[in-house]
């Protein structure tokens, strides 16, 4: 119990924070803020392995979420039949043609000894190939996006439950990882570090500018969610009696019929966005818990030994004839997934997919500050950290302009600089956690919760 | 007469403009690959410390306008380019001393040293967009052409005109003058030949006697000055915007491996590597092609590789080749 209650601690602190927010702010905010928390803890969950178990920097985290949410959209739209009448046909070619193009040069790899020629063959082949796409596709992507711009004008999905895309999501990112991961993992570590971190910003370049795939920065908004809509709530009879018997105290203090009806009227519409909130945080914990059992379980099995030995010394876990390369793909691979995973939770729970919002800021570095932050190498650190970090994130912004109002009270109202200060609150949030990383950088390198190695 | 007119269409939308682009990615790349080769880092901070210079060259120009001073035909902004560096000097130099230093005395990993500058990063930004605010800003004045394109078709009697836009003149101009001088410090002089012995073999250098708190002075001042002009440069040319200085450092560091990181000659060519890729690859070639082919072949099509979205992208899958095939850069040579 006691080697746990740091852990047990820092949570209780974490938990405290946000139920205040839910006290002074809104409870309607608070559960927003947990969300956000538990999607960045399966992000940092997934960085976390990467980094912490095998050592290997990862600086694409935002090329995986914005696969996982780009797999919301391909697999919970409904298709769109009349674009897929007029290009449907070209764009499955154009598939087949990638395919095509993999296998030639797998063949080639394989039949040819190396030297200049295969290097030329390779080019040739990927040179065609790139042609023959770009004839075969660009007139189905002109009339794809034909296809009615304001509303669609891309191919939609598969029109499955969304949920089914969180697993989709995963497979996308991992087959990203594959790639990225055969290509990449030999570099060192600095190089790694900036390969991933244009690669990922390759892949959302992409996703951005492909309209016939996902709108691109038109976005798609209206997706499908795992849980029941506002406004269905708020006429269903069940949930108007649930919210009448839950504030059935503050109702009977009231006298009058008809303002009895209007606070109700109220309470229901809050209520509604704090229930569908419960259920996404619902959806959420679940994922966070069922990785945490397997990832907790990998750490202390023979191979989660391997992986530590591998991330300490590559050279020694080779000689005692543990396969690095393959160990590394393999980790990198999964890591990416669990980010993969988390990008399709953070598209469904927001219920748009903006291609647009990817940024190399929020999406690659915050991650990077949580996982540093809670701890590297433990995986309730770097949940711990994800919360920290992102708590610090949302809330930096009015506790600075709590702090400014105190520091500039005896200044008057259209003072420069306080008005200055006060419209650029928002920027203290990269401050506080740029400040946080380079402290726990100096004083606390191992984080919040550092790694525990259990001895037996 | 058509092939002369092609020509200037090329040089027009293409070779000026990738010039200019290359210059500013020159000088980032040499910045990068200083602090890679000397302090043994990557300095993901570098995109927003060339933001920081230019953001005092900005506030300075505007005070300066706001005095009445300016330069008559070129613009304010060259006037305030020796304070906003030594500003930038300042700031890099006491980032160093509370930052960087402890991790180099400890000898820490360069991933440790990597992951600090992504702290740096998140400060100098957080300071940027606190005293600037994170808006579009323009900050060129001045005369705006050297060579417009209705006087030159006047001049000549072609068909297309040739634009050279002052500032494309001045960063080219620039460029060229601070790196011969660089090239000169690091090459002939004494200070320059210790700091590239302290980059090729640290203990050895210690060992004969070189200060390394001197080495790294001179480091982070070389650095303070190339970024503060380039920022300058890509400001006056395009316009100030911290955001795309952040993702300027994308392309920079992109240019830096190319060259051979630690290479400061490799890092000043691949600059314009990446610079003529990225714009020769996503430029329509039909106007070009209207002119040199006879009427019966003309193009129907844009005649474009790569639609302009893809412009960072070409820089990355460069790198990423680059990377895969040569990851000691395109340039072999000796390092530093």
């Amino acid at each position: 119990m006691r080697q746990y209650l740091n852990v047990i601690t820092a949570y209780l602190i974490m938990f405290t924070l946000i139920i205040l927010v839910g006290i002074l702010q809104s409870w309607s905010l608070a559960l927003t803020i947990l969300n956000y928390c538990l999607i960045s803890a399966v992000m940092t969950i997934g960085a976390n392995i990467q980094w912490g178990y095998a050592g290997l920097i990862n600086f694409g985290i935002m090329g995986y979420t914005a696969l996982g949410g780009l797999a919301v959209v391909l697999v919970s739209v409904a298709p769109v039949g009349e674009a897929w009448s007029v290009g449907g046909l070209n764009m499955m070619i154009c598939l087949g043609v990638i395919i095509g193009i993999v296998f030639s040069i797998r063949l080639t790899l394989k039949k040819i000894a190396k030297s200049k020629k295969r290097n030329y063959l390779i080019a040739a082949i990927i040179i065609i190939g790139i042609l023959l796409l770009r004839l075969i596709s660009a007139p189905a992507i002109e009339s794809i996006e034909a296809v009615e711009p304001a509303k669609t004008g891309f191919l939609g999905g598969l029109g499955l439950p969304v949920l089914f895309s969180w697993i989709a999501g995963a497979f996308l990112a991992g087959g990203l990882a594959f790639v990225v991961g055969k290509v990449a993992l030999g570099l060192r570590a600095d190089y790694l570090a900036i390969a991933t971190l244009l690669i990922a910003e390759i892949v959302v370049s992409i996703i951005k500018h492909e309209d016939w795939l996902a709108r691109g920065v038109k976005n798609v908004i209206g997706l499908k969610r795992p849980a029941p809509y506002e406004i269905n709530l708020q006429q269903s009879p069940w949930f108007i009696d649930l919210v009448e018997k839950f504030h059935s105290g503050k109702l009977a203090l009231i006298n009058s019929v008809s303002e009895k009806q209007e606070v109700l009227n109220q309470l229901v519409i809050d209520a509604s966005s704090v229930y569908v909130k419960l259920c996404f945080t619902g959806l959420f914990l679940t994922v966070v818990i069922i990785l945490l059992i397997f990832t907790q379980k990998a750490l202390y099995s023979p191979w989660g030994r391997m992986m530590r030995a591998i991330r300490d010394n590559e050279e020694a876990a080779g000689a005692m004839g543990k396969n690095v390369v393959k160990q590394h793909l393999l980790i990198f691979i999964l890591g990416s997934a669990i980010v993969g995973i988390a990008g399709a939770m953070m598209v469904t729970n927001d219920g748009l997919f903006t291609p647009g919002s990817y940024r190399p800021m929020r999406y690659t570095f915050v991650i990077w500050v949580m996982v540093i932050v809670g701890g590297t190498g433990n995986n309730f650190g770097a949940i711990l950290g994800g919360f920290v970090v992102w708590f610090l994130w949302v809330e930096a912004a009015p506790i600075a302009l709590f702090f400014i109002n105190l520091f500039t009270a005896h200044l008057p109202e259209t003072n420069e600089i306080r008005v200055h200060l006060i419209n650029s609150a928002p920027y203290f949030r990269f401050l506080v956690i740029g400040t946080a990383l380079l402290v726990i950088m100096r004083f606390r390198p191992q984080g919040i919760l550092p790694e525990k190695i259990i001895k037996n | 007469m058509d092939f002369i007119n092609a020509i200037l269409v090329l040089l027009n939308y293409t070779i000026i403009p990738a010039l200019t682009y290359g210059s500013q990615l020159a000088l980032g790349a040499i910045f990068v690959t200083l602090i890679y080769g000397i302090l043994r880092f990557a300095n993901f901070a570098t995109g927003d410390m060339m933001s920081f210079g230019t953001m005092f060259a900005v506030l300075l120009t505007y005070y300066f306008q706001s005095l009445g001073i300016n330069l008559g035909i070129f613009p304010t902004a060259l006037i305030t380019i020796p304070l906003a560096t030594f500003m930038m000097i300042l700031y890099m130099l006491s980032i160093d001393k509370f930052v960087f230093e402890y991790y180099r005395i400890k000898k820490s990993p360069p991933v440790q040293l990597a992951m600090v500058s992504v702290g740096v990063m998140f400060v100098t930004q957080a300071i940027i967009r606190i005293i600037i605010g994170p808006a579009d800003r323009t900050f060129l004045d001045g005369e705006k052409f050297i060579l417009k394109a209705s006087e030159f078709k006047e001049m000549t009697g072609l068909n297309e005109g040739l634009t050279i836009k002052s500032t494309q003149a001045i960063t080219i101009v620039i460029t060229m003058i601070v790196v011969s001088i660089m090239f000169w410090f690091l090459n002939k002089t004494k200070t320059g030949t210790s700091m590239r012995a302290y980059s090729d073999n640290e203990d050895l250098a210690l060992l004969s006697g070189i200060d390394p708190k001197k080495v790294v002075l001179i480091t982070w001042v070389i650095a303070g000055i190339l970024a503060t002009i380039g920022g300058i440069l890509y400001g006056l040319d395009k316009s100030y915007r911290p955001f795309v200085y952040f993702n300027n450092m994308l392309p920079i560091f992109a240019a830096a491996i190319v060259g051979g990181i630690g290479n400061p000659f490799g890092a000043f060519l691949g600059g314009y590597v990446i610079a003529f890729a990225e714009i020769f690859l996503t430029y329509a070639y039909k106007k070009f092609f209207t002119y040199i082919l006879p009427e019966s072949l003309e193009p129907n099509s844009m005649m474009q590789i790569l639609s302009t979205d893809y412009k960072f992208a070409v820089s990355f899958s460069i790198l990423v080749i680059v990377l895969l095939f040569r990851p000691s850069g395109i340039f072999k040579g000796k390092t530093l």
